[in-house]
């Protein structure tokens, strides 16, 4: 039998992988891991993917069956794609990482496509709302570059999915 | 193989088409692009829909239940077997003719996956609530140039009409799949008010663009793309797409 400790202990080691594409969150901070359960004598760790076109989703199912691996955890890990992640399960923590990396967190996404409403973007490192968005694609499917017109610092912002 | 789940196959591969296709066209772009800007938003639309049809052929190869992976559909299928609408393939002449032509497929595909996140089938309802999001994205970026080259100056007025008017017969085929009767009726397919949403959104962009175009949207017209149904275009198209992988079968790096 597993205890919920040890349960609790594996979602640890998942949840400390690091981003690919983004080293300073973890899987843990952009709400990725869904849950580590017993199911059928098996630990099973399931991760939700983010954006469709990510291409370091297979990367990051590597890094988490390595770190258990390196653990000495014998786990299966899924990736489920319903529910759908959004970027409204990104952590307190994970916001506060993104922001002192110079990446403005996302807004509220909520359930409908939010892109239309645009509201203003926080500048991460004057904290104006005097920015403009260059773009809605940038060096990363997840972010999108912006300027700020206070601190005249270009920046990246995580879009609201 | 039931009669509702081929019709749920066929339905699965023609949005995988639909977004492979459009993706390689989209890849064209990237170094050509007027702006560095454009060379990311391009590629990026581009990765999203390759994204998408990962999963649509991933589905697929689990309908049909042949042991086919995302590749086998991708790269072993001939021009015939694809089921994309023809607006995706056709090719992507100026800057103001791949707009006209994104422009049209996205607000198509906003509605279609806006729709389909009340589908009975979980894994497509679960693709459509992030496909909804991204296309979203997608469709400011193709709105935003239609106005901005529509609404600009005398060249790029003109061009971007001339772009409206050739990719608009195009844009019936788009909301008009008739035979798919079955996947209504069990709650899959939920597509009723997706006409009426990509017309709405393409007649008021094409009003604020300062353009003119015979709306509404022409009349639907069946034995094209959807079933099969290719220009020639797809078939160079594929042969660029595919010539790696059927040069070096099973190859992986």
């Amino acid at each position: 039998m597993v205890t919920v400790e040890e349960l609790d202990a594996i979602r640890d080691i998942a949840a400390s992988v690091d981003d690919p594409e983004l080293p300073h969150v973890t899987i843990g901070d952009l709400g990725m891991v869904r849950s580590v359960e017993h199911r059928e004598d098996r630990i099973m760790v399931t991760l939700t993917p983010t954006y469709t076109g990510c291409p370091a989703t297979e990367e990051i199912l590597a890094d988490v069956r390595a770190a258990l691996d390196a653990a000495s955890v014998d786990a299966d890990v899924e990736m489920v794609m319903s529910p759908a992640w959004t970027t409204d399960w990104i952590t307190d923590e994970g916001r506060v990482k993104l922001r002192a990396a110079g990446i403005a967190p996302p807004g509220a996404a909520g359930d409908r496509p939010a892109v239309m409403l645009d509201l203003p973007v926080e500048c991460p490192r004057c904290a104006s709302r005097r920015t403009r968005r260059i773009s809605d694609f940038g060096a990363t499917a997840c972010k999108a570059p912006y300027v700020c017109d206070a601190c005249r610092e270009p920046f990246e912002t995580f879009k609201a999915l | 193989m039931a009669m509702t789940n081929a019709a749920l196959l066929t339905h699965v591969l023609r949005h995988g088409d639909r977004a492979l296709v459009l993706a390689q066209r989209l890849g064209e772009w990237v170094a050509h692009s007027p702006e560095l800007e454009e060379d990311m938003a391009l590629a990026n639309i581009s990765l999203d829909l390759i994204g998408q049809a990962r999963l649509l052929y991933t589905y697929a190869g689990e309908l049909e239940g042949e042991g086919h992976d995302e590749d086998h559909f991708a790269y072993w299928r001939g021009p015939t077997e694809f089921r994309n609408p023809l607006i995706v393939e056709q090719p992507n002449g100026d800057f103001a003719r791949t707009i006209a032509r994104q422009f049209l497929h996205d607000a198509y595909a906003l509605a279609h996956w806006e729709a389909m996140r009340s589908s009975s089938d979980t894994t497509l309802a679960a693709l459509a609530t992030r496909a909804a999001k991204e296309t979203a994205f997608h469709l400011r970026h193709s709105r935003g140039w239609l106005v901005r080259l529509g609404d600009g100056t005398d060249e790029s007025h003109r061009r971007m009409q001339v772009g409206l008017d050739a990719l608009w017969p195009f844009a019936g085929e788009l909301a008009a799949l008739d035979d798919e009767a079955s996947l209504r009726e069990s709650g899959v397919l939920t597509d009723s008010g997706v006409r009426a949403a990509f017309e709405a959104t393409v007649s008021v962009a094409v009003v604020e663009a300062n353009l003119v175009a015979p709306v509404p949207v022409p009349a639907a017209t069946s034995g094209g793309g959807w079933d099969g149904n290719h220009s020639g275009h797809l078939t160079g198209l594929l042969e660029e797409l595919q010539v790696l992988a059927r040069a070096h079968p099973g190859a992986s790096w």
